[in-house]
């Protein structure tokens, strides 16, 4: 194979390449970074990278948002599949959303709980002030 | 450690980007997950609950029993942020500070006065305190008010366009914490006290799981909203209308109580008295 | 109201949950008999349903009315039905024994705290009876958020390992979200019957093999399997002790359950049969669990940690039992699910009762505490015999399925692993009960020492709240070990697919 024939797949599925180099960009704040808000930080975007994906996933090319025009009196035109884009990965995301605001408000609290404690939220002089009695 | 996380980080990015290449290209109108259960939802949302926004019917009926739990995650939060901040000791340092507005002068108090100052004379001041910008103070405070009735109309029109419970109540939350940031947290504690948003959230949950119950006490299944048809008067399909438009009200008002609730106990670091 | 069972074990816990909250802003006092209500109501909903699902077959419930796979759908078999029943009561006979650590460390937080641990539960069991497989995220997320939470209220360093537990726990969760989004993908659907069906024929594309790995790993990291464990240790040694003794026992099983669940109903074991590569390593990350977990545990001078060690032991067995491939493995899987659950809040409770008596559970603090405390000691024992795996408590029998199943796959390392640990487990507690026993009270620095006898220990046992819960937790597990026969018979061999690889 030559490189002509990866040039489509990349065009056409980039969409996936953009939500997993976003994920592994988190993931790696996660587990590369000493501070402790970077790693909220990095949480944060591993998170909207799956909620980036799901929501691509209900693209449909030529087809519009997922609210029906309807008319006034209750006459509508003949709903098509293709028109609107699919709702579900919406639905899912919303909920997503909300677990990922709600893990932050968590993380946060605790940090802020670390913090007043140890006075920093560098994972290293946390865990040095730990070791000595 | 940082390049052998490095490494894993890479080696997993990659084995992600192979399995895309089973995955339907972007935007797909024949991909599996357009032609499976979401059409259904197209095209009947309408005839079956005259809801037009697609994602409103979803999100409230179909799925309902998700967004409820959705509902709990966000109550969850706010709980839990209490729990773990909330503390009642005296913060270190003076117990009061006031500030002479003729004058600027500052007066640092060890203990709580007795009676609080009254009037325009002496202000109290947070220790960390800066002069106000008097424009952002008064443009904030003539937002406000058209932010929660923007907030009211998202909530309430959420069947006809993009919006609803989460959405508007985040918006009208969001307006509370404005008038936080932009006068102080006192300010804003005096419009929603902490026991006030404590109890909404709870009872916005609660309506909307109480709106399933009474499915369930009418002799259907949970969140089942067409049984409560007989109770209002209205045909099945209003019935479902209607009680998407209940649980929507719970969610707003749970949301809105929620974002105070943490935004106060992570501002103030759990001792409500001064903040951001 | 026989057919709403289902909706009440999830949701009569959610209201009452609501409604402690409230009475915690309004009426502290009213909080914990209301939470007793909610969790009495799911424990009843929740065995009423075993013995439908025993006497009628596996009952499936509608919720909002929507025929699956458009709406969400509840379905329990006996394999549920039973997880649901343990997990309900555990959850309720901990909250009973709750009152007096609540009441002696955070009084004035009361109604936070129940709220948590009734949501906690309410996620456990929705987590149980779903038949959908992204309501079981939202629900994994109630639960680990209230687990995090009630981790991090713990004293000293309780918030960094809970906001470590919380790290860990995001991408756990995160993965098996991913994984039901390339499971989505493929098929557009979220039903695990559903899916079931319309995976069959992908069974030999990476993006479902991919979905598989994601979700088994994500499951993984949520239950503490080596070499994911890293979080557990601390998380569970140092959280307050209700919430100890509430998500020890009963997070890593659930999500075991659910591990299980993923690889029989909606992969099925045809797949999961294809997968020689991994089930090989999983079975050797299994006997590493094990082994590791029984070496930590050596290693540990505190109850609490120690106990925590054995969780990701444990954790092993199950793990490997499950992957062994056989019908045997997987019913040793399944019974020791149920009665690890027992077995690990037995003596998490017995744990909270000598912490909260004499506030701390390092070896040196246990001296003489078979004279201060013998029914919790008594109690503490039967737990350790029922880890040890000596009959005619449960953990023998569920053991002996497991090395039954190891035989009959050939797979001689789980079957030596097994043996080892539980040789470990005896030195582990008969170190324990040396000290406990023979050696006199720490207090008094030495006075007794001095006059060459020990002074005359005045029993003071832990209060009578905490003491019967744990006698019920101790003859609960001789009572499963009774029941292993019909509980095989008419529980778990129901639910064995007939095509185990």
């Amino acid at each position: 194979m030559d490189m002509a024939q990866y040039i489509p797949v990349l065009l056409t599925k980039y969409n996936y390449w953009v939500y997993i180099t976003l994920m592994m960009i988190g993931l790696w704040a996660m587990i590369a970074k000493n501070n402790l808000v970077k790693k909220i930080i990095g949480m944060s975007i591993f998170q909207t990278a799956i909620i980036l994906f799901y929501v691509s996933i209900g693209a449909k090319y030529g087809a519009t948002i997922p609210i029906l025009r309807h008319g006034h009196n209750g006459a509508h035109e003949a709903i098509r599949t293709v028109d609107y884009i699919n709702p579900l990965p919406h639905v899912l995301m919303l909920t997503a959303i909300v677990v990922s605001v709600a893990t932050l408000g968590v993380a946060l609290a605790l940090s802020i709980r670390i913090h007043r404690r140890h006075r920093t939220l560098e994972e290293d002089d946390i865990l040095t002030q730990l070791r000595e009695p | 450690m940082k390049l052998i996380s490095l490494a894993l980080v890479v080696l997993l990015g990659g084995l992600f980007m192979a399995a895309t290449a089973d995955f339907p290209d972007w935007g797909d109108p024949a991909s599996p997950a357009s032609v499976h259960v979401s059409p259904r939802y197209i095209e009947k949302t309408m005839e079956e609950t005259s809801v037009p926004n697609i994602v409103t019917a979803v999100l409230a009926d179909y799925r309902g029993y998700d967004t409820m739990f959705e509902t709990a995650v966000v109550f969850t939060a706010g709980v839990a942020c209490f729990l773990l901040l909330r503390r009642r000791d005296p913060r270190p340092g003076p117990e009061r500070i006031y500030r002479h507005q003729a004058t600027g002068v500052i007066v640092e108090m060890r203990h709580k006065p007795a009676k609080e100052p009254a009037g325009e004379v002496f202000a109290r001041i947070d220790d960390d305190w800066v002069p106000h910008d008097l424009i952002i103070m008064n443009v904030c405070r003539l937002l406000i008010p058209f932010i929660q009735l923007f907030g009211l109309y998202v909530i309430a029109h959420g069947h006809h366009s993009p919006g609803g419970g989460f959405q508007g109540g985040v918006i009208l939350g969001a307006s509370i914490i404005l008038l936080a940031l932009s006068w102080d947290l006192r300010t804003a504690m005096g419009r929603l006290s902490e026991a006030a948003t404590g109890l909404m959230s709870a009872v916005g949950v609660f309506i909307y799981a109480g709106v399933g119950a009474m499915c369930l006490a009418m002799g259907s299944n949970f969140l089942d909203y067409e049984a409560l048809g007989p109770l209002m008067f209205v045909d099945p399909v209003h019935a479902r209308s209607l009680g998407i438009f209940f649980v929507e009200l719970g969610v707003g008002l749970a949301v809105m109580a929620t974002m105070v609730l943490i935004y106060k106990n992570l501002a103030s670091e759990g001792r409500l008295d001064q903040g951001l | 109201m026989t057919q709403h069972f289902p909706a009440l074990l999830v949701t009569a816990p959610l209201l009452c949950a609501l409604l402690v909250s409230i009475a915690g802003w309004l009426r502290p006092r009213l909080c914990l008999p209301i939470a007793l209500v909610g969790l009495g109501v799911a424990t009843l909903a929740a065995t009423g349903m075993l013995a439908q699902v025993l006497t009628s077959g596996p009952i499936g419930y509608r919720l909002g009315g929507w025929d699956p796979p458009w709406g969400i759908y509840y379905f329990l078999d006996q394999l549920n039905a039973v997880v649901a029943a343990v997990v309900a009561w555990v959850a309720l006979v901990n909250l009973a024994a709750s009152h007096r650590a609540v009441q002696a460390d955070y009084e004035d937080k009361q109604g936070p705290f129940y709220t948590l641990y009734v949501l906690a539960v309410t996620g456990l069991l929705g987590m149980v009876a779903t038949g959908d497989a992204f309501n079981l995220y939202v629900l994994l997320e109630i639960s680990s958020l209230t687990g995090y939470a009630l981790i991090g209220l713990g004293p000293n360093r309780a918030p960094l390992s809970s906001l470590n537990y919380l790290f860990l726990g995001t991408i756990g969760a995160s993965f098996y979200l991913l994984g039901v989004g390339y499971l989505y993908i493929v098929t557009g659907s979220l039903n695990m019957a559903d899916l079931a069906e319309l995976l069959k024929p992908l069974y030999g594309s990476l993006a479902v093999t991919t979905a598989f790995s994601l979700i088994v790993v994500g499951l993984w990291m949520k239950m503490a399997f080596f070499p994911l464990h890293a979080w557990l240790p601390n998380a569970y040694s140092q959280a307050p002790g209700p919430a100890a003794s509430l998500l020890a026992p009963l997070m890593t099983k659930v999500m075991v359950y659910v591990m299980i669940r993923m690889m029989l109903s909606v992969f099925t074991v045809d797949f999961v049969g294809t997968q020689a590569v991994l089930q090989q390593a999983v079975g050797w990350l299994a006997v590493a669990a094990i082994v590791a977990g029984a070496l930590f545990a050596l290693a540990q001078r505190d109850l609490k940690r120690m106990l925590a060690y054995i969780v990701v032991g444990e954790v092993g067995y199950m793990v490997g039992g499950a992957w062994l491939g056989n019908r045997i493995g997987m019913t040793g899987a399944v019974l020791h699910l149920i009665n690890d659950a027992v077995m690990t809040f037995c003596v998490f409770l017995a744990a909270g009762c000598i912490f909260q008596k004499i506030r701390g559970t390092a070896f040196e603090d246990l001296q003489g505490l078979f004279k201060k405390m013998p029914w919790t000691m008594a109690a503490l024992a039967v737990g350790a015999l029922a880890i040890i795996g000596v009959p005619p408590t449960c953990g023998f029998f569920s053991k002996w399925y497991l090395i039954r199943g190891g035989l009959e796959a050939g797979h001689w390392g789980f079957v030596c692993a097994l043996l080892f640990s539980s040789l470990v487990n005896v030195v582990l507690f008969f170190r324990l009960f040396e000290i406990a026993f023979f050696e006199p009270m720490a207090e008094g620095n030495g006075h007794g020492d001095h006059h060459g006898h020990a002074p005359a220990v005045a029993i003071a046992e832990a209060p009578l709240s905490m003491l019967l819960p744990l006698m019920a937790a101790a003859l609960g597990l001789v009572a499963l070990g009774l029941a292993t026969g019909p509980l095989v018979k008419y529980v778990i061999t129901p639910v064995m697919p007939t095509g185990l690889w």
